[in-house]
């Protein structure tokens, strides 16, 4: 089932060139669609227990200890189905893609293959795998369809994360080394961690830094900018949405149970790297007058609140409660990011469409003549400066409750400080809806029409995830609870 | 002592298929030649089931100087499946040539070399099978006798030449003060000689091994001999000698050399680092597709050099070394027969090739993606076996320095790559056989990719 799921985007792709060209969309859009429905009823199935369903283990390469190992908990679940959505919403909103639409259906169903797979993986070697290739096929996303300088944005994301990648495969293999008997499975991993010591502390830096890399975190984010203004709206999406997640689906699936003892220790470390991610991020965020590069560094702010709650989480000796509230606002900001910036990437991929540009100052007072489009970027500007009742409120508010209460000097501070993120994304949100929605019409604004029908549709069920999210978060946040208990039971070991 | 010759019942084959197809060649009308591929692609394929049989057989050394192993297995498969693909690549373009039947033979002579390399565990034969391996290889290198290939294949012999003079030196010198020659006795003899002779003995022997490998120092024919000889001699010249000469590097660290003697691990590690360097800096610039893949194999070396280096000291450093030669033989061939498909040597002819003819454009992906080590390709698993290794044996830094080199090595593969999803400017058709191969090649690469499993336990 859960196999299914997974290839079963990639089979469609193959035989993707078989379909005649006008149903290729279409094509696309109903196997997407179906992923939706498929997760959900999966969702729905795993209920909000803890431990893992649909899970296969087939051997693969048995003489080193890794296998097929696919399953799916609370922590995987609400990834999977962003992953589906996200996916859903891309398909949708191509549908009047003219370039090369059998190409970039097979890509991004590859694509969807790719990351389902990662966040569904249970073994370090398959995960290490899906990984790989994310960054290939999002290579090609960049390259082929990108514009602006996207060789080079491509060439700068592929070779930095790849080297992330490759120092991730290093950390890999000092975990396998260091389990007895060496294994890749990461269920084994977990239950029995490799001992602690000199090498631990070895492997924690080279999983961190390559999850750090693809998260990505001050100071490895210097990829993010180029790669995101460059891409097309449906590729910055994906990339934002759902492959940023890998990082610190990666931190709180594999760095956090498999080396507790490193991760309490440099857990310090994660809580400055985090801090400064937010505060930078939302700094540069500031200064940007390119409206998609100022949604990448917001990313970088977004993605920093993740590792602060997270290296919150590290301190065994605060407060159990708090901390475990740290873990579940850093999955919900997961899952809140990723409807949000897939959103807010997909507006600006229409402002590109209509007017050719992303320059704040040439744009001004759209909300006139595109009256919904209007509409929809503020409700994602504002769920991403985490306004109650959106999705980012939830998912900031327990960040930093778990933060600030765990009760720790170091977590505390911090947390503090990471707040004043907030207030500058707030500053910052407001002044794009100033400048480009609001205010005088700009040379651009008459070019910018209204939504047209499926861009709306892929749009606004994002939106009212995030709203739904916002306003009853009960049944995603009683699905990740039992995993942050079992996390945070694991770290403290 | 075990002197059955059926124990050596591949090569026999492979050598019955040369003398054959020399005699055959020798009475055949000019326009029969092709008569003699078909007799020696039947002596490889029958030694092929023949090396597949002794492969489920125990482990045993034959004559005293030839061991029936896991390396040897893994050696004779790879080297008569990469020559079955090299005399596919090569029927085409000598088809009809007036020395079409000596050019068979001569594959097949010098494949057989590369198969006792790997297999000897006696430094005399090492030096014949190196001797047998190298000689008819010049004279391939030279086949076109046009300028280009008359230089390559001088450049080649004198660098043979002088490197195996170094190489017989060595022998000389261990042979000396190791009072023996097999490997057994040399574990025992080297371990209360002299130090400084070990080491002398056994960099002089490094260095014809090193040339047969195409690493650092003895790698500066490589870009030549891929440049100026024909297409199909280039891919096998860069892809079987090598097989053996790493099976022959790995044998001897791991049973001649007593454990630590001549800084075995700290030498070799450092030439792979400045292998892998190299041959990457030295790819960067290259225009010309012959030449970069040439530089590509260089560096390829230095990688599986690192295994090599780790030879004794960590269980993961045979299956690394074994896996890796397997999928490094896959994936070069299959470059080199997109190349030859092509026809075209110029980085600007690939452009477009992937609306072309999308087949072949998907095996070129494959194959340098393989090289980039993507997943799940053989040489992603060859790889992380690798780099298990270099951890396992606690040299660090190699692992780190491959890879840094990884991902540096991943730009001049792009640079071959993303001119093929271009618009077209030209309409051409690849070579048919050649795609064949080279189509062959990414499946088998990315079956051995995700079959590793299989592979591996066997």
């Amino acid at each position: 089932m859960l196999t299914l799921v997974i290839f079963l985007p990639v089979l469609v792709a193959a035989v993707l060139p078989a379909v005649p060209r006008r149903a290729v969309p279409w094509t696309w859009t109903a196997v997407s669609l179906a992923e939706v429905a498929l997760v959900a009823w999966m969702w729905a199935a795993h209920g909000t227990g803890g431990g893992l369903s649909y899970e296969t283990d087939a051997r693969w390469i048995p003489s080193v200890g890794a296998g097929y190992h696919v399953g799916v908990d609370g922590l995987s679940l609400p990834l999977l189905a962003l992953t589906a959505v996200l996916f859903a919403a891309c398909a949708v909103y191509s549908l009047r893609q003219t370039h090369r639409v059998r190409a970039f259906a097979m890509l991004f169903l590859f694509l969807e293959t790719v990351c389902l797979g990662l966040f569904a993986a249970l073994d370090l070697l398959l995960f290490f795998v899906f990984f790989d290739l994310s960054i290939v096929g999002m290579y090609f996303v960049i390259l082929l369809w990108g514009h602006g300088d996207r060789s080079r944005s491509a060439l700068k994301f592929f070779l930095y994360t790849f080297l992330g990648s490759l120092v991730l495969l290093l950390g890999f293999i000092g975990l396998y080394l260091g389990a007895d008997p060496n294994t890749f499975d990461m269920v084994e991993l977990t239950r029995n961690p490799p001992p602690q010591g000199g090498l631990a502390g070895l492997t924690l830096i080279a999983v961190a830094i390559g999850l750090g890399i693809k998260t990505p975190v001050v100071p490895f984010h210097t990829w993010l900018p180029p790669a995101h203004t460059d891409a097309p709206a449906a590729g910055s999406a994906i990339l934002a949405g759902v492959m940023l997640k890998m990082g610190t689906y990666g931190l709180v699936r594999i760095a956090m149970p498999m080396l507790p003892d490193a991760w309490r220790r440099y857990a310090l470390v994660f809580l400055v790297v985090g801090l400064v991610s937010v505060l930078y991020g939302a700094l540069v965020a500031l200064a940007q007058d390119n409206v998609k590069r100022l949604i990448a560094y917001t990313s970088v702010n977004h993605m920093g609140y993740i590792v602060l709650a997270l290296g919150a989480a590290g301190y065994a000796s605060g407060d159990a409660d708090a901390r475990r509230l740290a873990v579940t606002g850093a999955v919900t900001q997961m899952v809140s990011h990723g409807l949000v910036t897939g959103a807010l990437f997909l507006l600006a991929g229409v402002l590109h469409d209509r007017a050719g540009g992303y320059d704040l100052g040439r744009f001004g007072g759209i909300a006139r003549d595109a009256p919904v489009f209007a509409w929809l970027f503020a409700v994602a500007a504002f769920a991403s400066l985490g306004l109650p009742g959106l999705s980012g409120f939830i998912a900031e508010f327990q960040i930093f409750a778990g933060t600030i209460g765990s009760g720790t000097t170091a977590a505390a501070v911090t947390g503090a400080l990471a707040v004043v993120g907030i207030l500058i994304t707030a500053g910052l949100f407001l002044r794009v809806l100033h400048r480009a929605v609001l205010g005088p019409p700009g040379e651009l604004t008459g070019r910018v029409t209204d939504l047209r029908r499926p861009e709306l549709a892929a749009l606004a069920p994002l939106l009212l995830l995030s709203l739904l999210i916002g306003v009853v978060p009960r049944g995603l946040l009683d699905t990740i609870e039992p995993v942050s208990a079992a996390v945070i039971g694991l770290v403290g070991r | 002592m075990n002197e059955n010759p059926a124990d050596l019942a591949p090569e026999m084959c492979v050598l019955l298929a040369a003398v054959l197809g020399l005699v055959n060649g020798l009475f055949l009308p000019r326009t029969r030649q092709w008569r003699v591929a078909v007799i020696c692609a039947a002596g490889l394929i029958a030694g092929l089931a023949a090396a597949g049989v002794a492969a489920t057989r125990a482990d045993l050394a034959v004559f005293d100087a030839f061991q029936v192993d896991a390396i040897t297995h893994v050696t004779r498969i790879t080297v008569m499946a990469a020559t079955l693909a090299v005399l596919a690549l090569a029927a085409g373009p000598v088809r009809g040539h007036p020395r079409e039947s000596e050019h068979y033979v001569l594959i097949l002579l010098s494949a057989l070399g590369a198969i006792v390399l790997g297999a000897s565990s006696d430094l005399l034969v090492l030096v014949a099978a190196y001797l047998l391996a190298s000689i008819p290889a010049y004279a391939l290198a030279g086949f076109g006798k046009d300028a280009h290939g008359t230089e390559a294949a001088l450049k080649y012999y004198l660098m043979g030449a002088l490197l195996g003079v170094f190489m017989l030196a060595g022998v000389t010198v261990l042979f000396g003060v190791g009072r023996g020659t097999s490997y057994a006795a040399l574990r025992a003899g080297l371990a209360d000689a002299p130090p400084a002779a070990v080491a002398a003995g056994v960099v002089a022997l490094l260095a014809g091994l090193l040339f047969k490998a195409g690493a650092v120092p003895g790698h500066f024919w490589v870009p030549d001999v891929t440049e100026g000889a024909p297409p199909a001699v280039a891919a096998f010249v860069t892809t079987v000698p090598k097989i053996g000469a790493f099976a022959a590097l790995y044998r001897f660290g791991a049973e001649a050399l007593p454990p630590g003697a001549a800084g075995w691990p700290a030498l070799v590690a450092v030439v792979a680092a400045a292998t892998m360097t190299l041959g990457n800096l030295a790819a960067f610039g290259q225009d010309n597709v012959r030449r970069l893949l040439a530089y590509s194999t260089v560096s390829q070396a230095g990688y599986l050099l690192v295994p090599v280096a780790m030879a004794g000291r960590t269980g993961l450093a045979e299956p690394a070394l074994l896996y890796y030669l397997a999928a490094y033989a896959v994936t070069n061939a299959g470059a080199f027969a997109v190349v030859l498909a092509a026809g075209r040597d110029d980085l600007a002819g690939y452009a477009g090739l992937m609306r072309r003819s999308p087949l072949h454009g998907l095996s070129l992906v494959i194959c340098l993606l393989g090289f980039i080590d993507t997943p799940p390709t053989a040489v992603f698993v060859g790889k992380v076996l690798m780099f298990g290794a270099a951890l396992d044996g606690r040299y660090l830094w190699l692992a780190a320095v491959a890879a840094v080199n990884t991902v540096a090595s991943v730009f001049y593969y792009l640079r071959w790559l993303v001119p093929t999803f271009r618009r077209p400017d030209g309409a051409s058709r690849p070579a048919r056989g050649a795609t064949a191969v080279a189509v062959a090649a990414a499946l088998l690469s990315v079956a051995l990719g995700i079959g590793a499993g299989v592979a591996l336990t066997f």
